[in-house]
């Protein structure tokens, strides 16, 4: 490779890491959502896919039409807003949460639930049905919040696709589900409609982490895999609101990869699992 | 020492490939080392410690936003994307590409981007094209691009896949790169 072409290369980058910026200047200002400090390397790979997906030849093309086009932001929202998520992604997370933090939660006359960054809802059914096993779902307050009211519309329907069934019953087992999954769901040609019951008492609402304050305090707070998205500056933000709306000896779930390491309140909490990264406010 | 990182991705036949390279790797390796193996979900609990007995680097699974630093070998976590941010790294859950998560193509990329000319990558035994396309990232910026000789690879096809890509790519028996990497610090 010659250094011509390394140049070339570089500066196509350049130019690509300007554009990243006018994008997110743009949007902020026209629309009010900050992305700005969210993690660069993600985020490249994901706009790209968005450019790859609309089939636009650059970012300052998207950003035109996102401009003049609010629909087109609500499919970039979208686009940015739905990871990879299952319901009982990760069991032994579930299966953790059920063995150390459900004895916990029995001991209260009634609990307040908070999904920060709920997606297409995945995580709430999830939950809905370990607590409803564990005899815990009529005291129990759900909030559940997203960034985007376009997924938290997909999240309030409960539908998803029949095929991902399969994995999710055997992601259920894994679990320590004591029922029969398919009990919590009626299929329908390829959908699989879960039970209405199940997520009728939860209040869902649009909240950004990157702007939005604390709004009630929490005895378990649920926020896997979003925070790995943002930069440390926005992570010690989220942290410091996650700890402020937590009650004193509530719990918090994050993912697996995810640590206490951007938390300003670290020496606050008490491992309650390890490895699955449940910890407890104890200070 | 013109390098900062050396990036390593492998597939199948990765573990035994990964212990000769670790055993050869010597304490005192000035560069820090962060490795795309694919697996299967116990990968963590099993083949961690195993490789642990061969290696005189200290093992780990990345955390998301730990610092990259020398004297430690970091392995991405199971079904997280492992990204180079800056200084640190970073996780994703984004889709599978090239059908895995963790994917060597995510992890030599934005390697690329972020470190430019002082990326060593490095792609070992595999099946399927994972790597092919980030280490031609990774020439493409100017870092150095390093492959197993297909012919001591249990798998050839992630290391033929990564030279029909990157022709130029330093060719080395399995057996040769731990020293090679130790010469360049």
């Amino acid at each position: 490779m010659g250094e011509g072409s390394e140049a070339d290369s570089a500066r196509q980058q350049e130019v690509e890491a300007v554009e990243v910026r006018l994008l997110l200047e743009g949007i902020r200002s026209l629309y009010g959502y900050d992305f700005r400090d969210y993690a660069p390397a993600s985020l490249g790979r994901r706009l790209r896919k968005i450019l790859e997906e609309e089939g636009l030849p650059s970012l300052s093309r998207l950003l035109e039409m996102i401009l003049h086009d609010p629909a087109q932001m609500g499919r970039f929202l979208i686009a940015l807003a739905v990871p990879t998520t299952a319901m009982f992604r990760d069991p032994g997370f579930f299966l953790a949460l059920r063995q150390k933090a459900v004895p916990l939660l029995k001991d209260l006359p009634f609990f307040r639930v908070w999904h920060a960054g709920c997606s297409t809802g995945e995580e709430v059914y999830s939950l809905a049905i370990l607590l409803e096993e564990e005899g815990l779902l009529p005291k129990a307050r759900r909030y559940a919040t997203d960034l985007s009211q376009e997924v938290i519309d997909k999240a309030k329907e409960g539908i998803f696709a029949a095929k991902a069934m399969q994995a999710y019953t055997n992601n259920y087992a894994r679990s320590g589900g004591h029922g029969s999954f398919s009990h919590y769901y009626t299929a329908k040609h390829d959908l699989a409609i879960m039970r209405p019951d199940l997520a009728r008492e939860v209040v869902w609402a649009t909240h950004n982490l990157v702007s939005d304050g604390s709004f009630n305090e929490f005895n378990l707070i649920l926020c896997r895999n979003v925070m790995i998205y943002f930069n440390p500056k926005l992570q010690e933000r989220v942290h410091h609101l996650l700890y402020d709306s937590l009650a004193m000896g509530g719990v918090l779930g994050l993912g697996r990869g995810e640590s206490l390491l951007g938390s300003p309140h670290a020496d606050c909490y008490r491992a309650l699992d390890v490895s699955e990264k449940i910890f407890v406010k104890v200070k | 020492m013109r390098y900062r990182l050396v990036v390593m991705g492998a597939s199948l036949g990765g573990l035994n490939a990964m212990q000769v390279l670790l055993k050869s790797l010597p304490k005192d390796f000035a560069l820090p080392l962060a490795v795309v193996q694919h697996r299967d979900k116990d990968f963590v609990d099993t083949a961690l410690p195993a490789l642990r007995a061969h290696s005189l680097l200290p093992l780990r699974e990345v955390d998301d936003k730990q610092a990259i630093e020398p004297g430690w070998v970091d392995f991405a976590p199971n079904d997280y994307h492992l990204l180079v941010d800056g200084d640190h790294y970073a996780l994703s859950v984004d889709e599978l590409v090239n059908l895995a998560r963790p994917a060597v193509d995510v992890l030599f990329i934005s390697a690329a981007e972020a470190l430019g000319p002082e990326v060593v990558g490095v792609i070992l035994t595999g099946t399927g094209v994972d790597g092919a396309q980030g280490l031609q990232a990774i020439a493409a910026r100017g870092g150095l691009a390093l492959v197993q000789d297909p012919a001591t690879a249990e798998a050839p096809g992630m290391p033929s896949a990564a030279l029909a890509c990157v022709p130029q790519a330093v060719v080395l028996p399995l057996e040769g790169i731990g020293p090679f990497l130790a010469r360049l610090t």
